[in-house]
């Protein structure tokens, strides 16, 4: 699971969660690949994103490394920030742990990378 | 659908595509390549700006086959799926899209707006079972559109390539498509091949209403009939479906004129009077 997901996602599939996000992360086995860097893609999608929540959801598996938690203005145009951006957004991947619903608490493991979102049909 | 029944009838999906049918897909060259044409296809229908990067969900990604596709093109991506077995494979095919395990009837567990548009290859007519007890085919649907719709950039594309059953299927499953809100239409590729024919569902969230691309191998001169049906206008959606206006009325009679003239008849020019009922003679 990269974070560009995680930033993405919402537990409001479950029956009576409004928002369901962010959800937490709760990681035992985090993993740094190295992906190709498209700076046009990273400049496309940061106004998408919400940038607080990647800092914080960063900082709590331990990679927010030097991040400005502050979006920069002239971000389309400086290509070391796009980097860093790039590197957390694509290239950090949870491999094991959990995705916690901010409303109900409930749990959404994460094993060989691939996240369960599967839910009972009384969840539903 | 060659050999016998459906895969639909035989087991929930998350039981039919099990380990052997999983496997399938990395080893059966026939099934690897319709996934991959119908994935470029599909990708095509979605006529992104050109040469721009999107984030793009892909339901039903499986094997991941479709999520190559998506790669190739510069395109980064999240698949959903229902069957453990076939993310398995795509994780040892090493795909470079996130891997969610779920089932898509329970809706599209992102935030509004996340993606630029989504593709769907030979999965969603498996909405149309009631698998489980709970289950009821319009809900799911309905829900699974519905979220699909919120999650999806204003003006962005959804296109989902599928093997409805019968008429009714495909009814129902545009009927739900409509509800949640969507816009668009069914191109069929290939509509006087059985083996050929392929369907591509082309549906719009939002923005200005859009044309729909024409369909491959059909007759250019014919370009507005019988190659795609918009689903813009109940009445409208008829008359292209059989290309042809109804009986007797003034078009229908000036048409057959017009086929007439073609053909070299002698034929009375058109007025105000054509196709009017006359006055009883006494
Ligand atoms: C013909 S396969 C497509 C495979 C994929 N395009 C690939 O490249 O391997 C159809 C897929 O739809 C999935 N599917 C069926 N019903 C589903 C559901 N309710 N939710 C999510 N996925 C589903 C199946 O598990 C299967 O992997």
């Amino acid at each position: 699971m990269k974070l560009i997901t995680h930033n993405m996602l919402s537990s409001n599939i479950i029956k009576g969660v409004k928002n369901g996000y962010p959800l937490g992360i709760q990681a035992t086995d985090v993993q740094v690949n190295e992906v190709d860097f498209n700076p046009d893609f990273v400049a496309r999608i940061i106004p998408k994103l919400q940038w607080p929540i990647l800092c914080q959801a960063a900082e709590s598996i331990g990679h927010l490394g030097d991040l400005p938690k502050e979006l920069i203005s002239d971000f389309e145009s400086n290509e070391e920030f796009l980097k860093k951006a790039h590197h957390i957004l694509m290239e950090i991947e949870v491999k094991e742990g959990n995705l916690v619903c901010p409303e109900t608490g409930r749990k959404f493991p994460i094993s060989n990378g691939i996240l369960n979102m599967l839910l009972n049909e009384d969840e539903v | 659908m060659a050999s016998g029944k459906r895969p639909e009838h035989r087991a929930p999906p998350e039981i039919y595509y099990n380990e052997e049918e999983a496997r399938k897909y990395t080893s059966n060259s026939r099934i690897i390549e319709i996934q991959q044409q119908l994935s470029e296809r599909a990708i095509e229908l979605l006529r992104l700006p050109e040469d721009q990067c999107c984030f793009i969900l892909d339901i039903g990604c499986g094997s991941g086959l479709s999520g190559e596709c998506l790669t190739e093109q510069g395109h980064v991506w999240v698949g959903l799926d229902i069957s453990r077995h076939m993310l398995d494979v795509a994780v040892l095919r090493e795909c470079e899209g996130d891997l969610i395990y779920g089932d898509m009837g329970q809706g599209i567990p992102f935030r509004a707006g996340s993606f630029d548009g989504a593709i769907s290859v030979s999965a969603i007519q498996w909405l149309c079972n009631a698998d489980k007890k709970g289950h009821h085919p319009p809900k799911r649907l309905y829900k699974f559109f519905s979220m699909l719709y919120a999650s999806l950039n204003r003006g962005a594309k959804a296109v989902l390539q599928l093997y409805p059953e019968n008429s009714s299927q495909l009814e129902l499953i545009t009927q739900q498509a409509m509800r949640a809100g969507f816009t668009g239409g069914l191109v069929v590729d290939y509509p006087n091949s059985t083996k050929a024919k392929k369907m591509f569902l082309c549906l719009f969230s939002g923005g200005s209403v859009q044309e729909l691309p024409p369909g491959l191998g059909t007759d250019v001169n014919n370009a507005d009939q019988s190659q795609h049906v918009a689903y813009s206008d109940k009445r409208e959606r008829v008359k292209n479906m059989r290309g042809k206006p109804p009986k007797k009325s003034r078009d229908w009679i000036l048409e057959k004129k017009e086929r007439r003239k073609r053909q070299g008849k002698d034929v009375r020019a058109d007025s105000k009077y054509t196709g009017r009922r006359r006055a009883r003679k006494f």
